[in-house]
């Protein structure tokens, strides 16, 4: 929490006692263009000293581009990159005290695990003795003790994105990347990984990015989330801000799922005439008489579609000029296809966004 | 009803044939693979064991005439300082050979690993591919002409007034000689000439299946592009240097063109073998000095697995 307060209040005025002490990562004005694209719009954002920050859009949003900018592998267009401090624009990777969990892992398919995970201090030229201890306590950090003699081939792909982990953290960087690591595995083995890198990042205190498009494991994983669109970052905030007060349309929308409702329906259902999201699971479902309480707002309307989730059950409901889904725990949704129903949900959970867009 | 689920058609003799192919697949694969199995077991491997077995024979010195015994007098021949010499001139030819292939090679063949696409790579591929589409003869005695005492090379270098250049390498004792085609300088440039796209097809092929992140990976974890060059794209591309030096190496080891149009006409392996088998009738040795390639091509195999040139593939 209090890292995240820190940049808060570092990105509302200047730090009293110099710049360099704020930000593990400072992005001014950031810009990358590949030909015509720009992957990366004028960025501007601070990244806190031992903060798990989640970079979370659709592919093609600059996210990932962002990341490597970090890394080294692109060097930006316009603008200026801080890590701790220092002037990173123009110093190439093998110069910079961080590290990489690249998406595909990138395993040396001609060293074996123990010496995969040694690379970066044999590059170093830490004696052999000394690395393959290393490399062992590394191993088993991430539970793959006994592994060294193996080669990356034989391994799943649960086991190798553990190794590039401990590849990735041997020599101790200030910075880990992790660049959409857990994106090839099953969802089974995805959940649990969440959780271990989480627990691993506390334990050694060290500042993680890591690139999504997985909003749930962004939300679920990170302290900040920033929500990128078209190269620019929309929102940066905490898990429960992004989800609770999006913004804008667009993090309504990605974030979760959103009714996004227009000025007009809003002044004509008692809030004030601007654009506002609303979560289906907010809303209630009620046969047609049901009494309004107050403090809260209403709709009329017909059930076009249900749909089975498991957990819970999602009505799309025609409300005349206006499609609204609900979401409810599937024990209380005794209703069929066609029926008219009345939609209750509080006013407290409209909430304005600066655009429609 | 039945009709609608098995189409109608006709019981032919070939229909049934693919029925019985595709309820026994097994016997597709046989049927298709026994020609060629048995042009490789009875045409190839055949005459190479006829070839083995006349090594294993001897020339009557006096009557010129085989004798159909089993000896090791024709390969204790092979030791003569004469033979000796033609055998480790040809190896060290096709070994320097193959390592001025490999050097010349590697960085054309990562460019279009790496970074020809499109119309560069088609431009690549052509480039290192047509040669391969004139004839050999042609080419040699194209080169031939372009480095002889009155050749391209020649009149180039006197109008640039670089002739002392071109002397100063002839008069290096061995390599040199009276002039570029008559010296082992010339008979080098033209085997690596020839036998290049073959070492850079399949180094190109290595390298078009080591993907950028390995590189970024390295670069990330500290290496400085020398040290990812060692480290990384070198042990990467090796399975298929290797692939390309049995090219260069055994093709050279075994031409006997080449030196004959361009050298200095001292003997190399293909050379000899010519004119044993031709003009000496000396099928036995001959055979004997065929099958040295092949023992050299499987010691250096043997000693690449060792070395675990293969371990990626």
């Amino acid at each position: 929490m209090s890292p995240a307060r820190a940049v808060r209040k570092a990105e509302a005025g200047p730090l009293p006692h110099g710049r360099d002490a704020a930000a593990a990562v400072r992005f001014v004005n950031v810009s990358r263009h590949f030909g015509s694209v720009v992957a990366v719009d004028s960025v501007t954002l601070d990244i806190a000293p031992g903060e798990f920050f989640a970079m979370l859009g659709p592919s093609g949003s600059g996210k990932t581009t962002c990341l490597r900018l970090v890394a080294g592998f692109e060097q930006p267009d316009q603008g200026h990159i801080e890590i701790f401090g220092e002037t990173a624009e123009g110093v190439p990777p093998y110069k910079r005290n961080v590290n990489t969990v690249f998406q595909d892992y990138a395993l040396f398919p001609h060293m074996t695990v123990g010496d995969n995970v040694a690379y970066g201090l044999m590059i170093k030229g830490v004696p052999k003795a000394e690395r393959d201890a290393k490399a062992r306590d590394a191993l088993a950090m991430v539970k793959l003790a006994g592994y060294e003699t193996r080669r990356p081939a034989q391994l799943s792909g649960g086991q190798r994105q553990r190794v590039a982990l401990a590849r990735a953290l041997v020599k101790g960087p200030k910075v880990l990347l992790l660049d959409e690591p857990l994106g090839a595995l099953d969802l089974k083995l995805r959940e649990q990984m969440q959780e271990e890198l989480k627990a691993l990042q506390k334990e050694i205190g060290i500042t993680f990015i890591f690139v999504t498009h997985d909003q749930g494991e962004a939300l679920s994983m990170a302290d900040r989330v920033a929500i990128f669109n078209e190269g620019k970052i929309v929102q940066v905030g905490s898990p429960n801000d992004i989800y609770e007060r999006p913004r804008s349309r667009f993090v309504a929308d990605f974030v979760g799922s959103s009714n996004v409702l227009s000025p007009d329906f809003c002044s004509s259902h008692g809030a004030t005439s601007r654009w506002t999201s609303l979560r289906p699971e907010k809303i209630r479902v009620f046969p047609p008489d049901e009494t309004v309480p107050t403090g809260h707002a209403h709709a009329d309307g017909t059930i076009k579609m249900i749909s089975y989730q498991g957990a819970v059950t999602r009505f799309n409901v025609d409300t005349g000029n206006l499609r609204i889904t609900a979401e409810m725990p599937a024990d209380g949704a005794d209703f069929e296809e066609g029926e008219k129903v009345r939609l209750i949900w509080p006013k407290s959970a409209m909430v304005t966004m600066e655009d429609g867009a | 009803m039945s009709q609608a689920v098995t189409a109608e058609r006709g019981r032919g003799f070939l229909g049934s044939i693919s029925d019985l192919f595709f309820a026994r697949p097994k016997l597709l694969t046989f049927v298709l693979l026994l020609p060629p199995l048995l042009w490789i077991g009875l045409v190839y491997i055949g005459s190479l064991f006829a070839l083995l077995l006349q090594s294993f024979y001897s020339l009557d010195d006096f009557s010129g005439l085989i004798v159909h015994e089993f000896t090791l007098t024709t390969y204790l021949e092979l030791l003569h300082e004469s033979n000796l010499q033609i055998i480790l001139r040809s190896v060290l030819m096709a070994a320097v050979v193959t390592l001025a292939c490999a050097v010349i090679a590697l960085p054309i063949a990562y460019y279009a690993a790496r970074y020809a696409r499109g119309w560069t790579k088609a431009l690549f591929y052509l480039a290192v591919m047509m040669p391969l589409w004139s004839s050999y003869l042609v080419k040699i005695y194209a080169w031939k002409l372009i480095l002889a005492k009155e050749g391209i090379l020649n009149w180039l270098a006197g109008g640039l007034h670089l002739s002392w250049l071109i002397n100063a390498f002839l008069a290096v004792p061995v390599i040199g000689g009276p002039s570029l085609s008559f010296s082992y300088i010339g008979t080098f440039l033209v085997f690596v000439y020839v036998w290049l796209p073959y070492m850079i097809l399949p180094t190109q092929a290595a390298l078009e299946r080591v993907p950028a992140s390995y590189l970024e990976a390295s670069a990330d974890l500290g290496a400085t592009p020398r040290q990812t060059f060692w480290t990384v794209i070198f042990p990467l591309a090796l399975p298929g240097i290797i692939a390309g030096s049995i090219f260069t190496f055994s093709l050279t080891l075994g031409d006997y063109i080449v030196p004959t149009i361009v050298g200095n006409s001292r003997p190399f392996i293909g050379m000899a073998v010519y004119t044993l088998q031709g003009t000496s009738g000396n099928i036995p040795l001959a055979a004997a000095f065929t099958v040295v390639p092949m023992l050299i091509m499987g010691l250096y195999l043997w000693v690449a697995k060792r070395m675990g040139a293969f371990d990626v593939l």
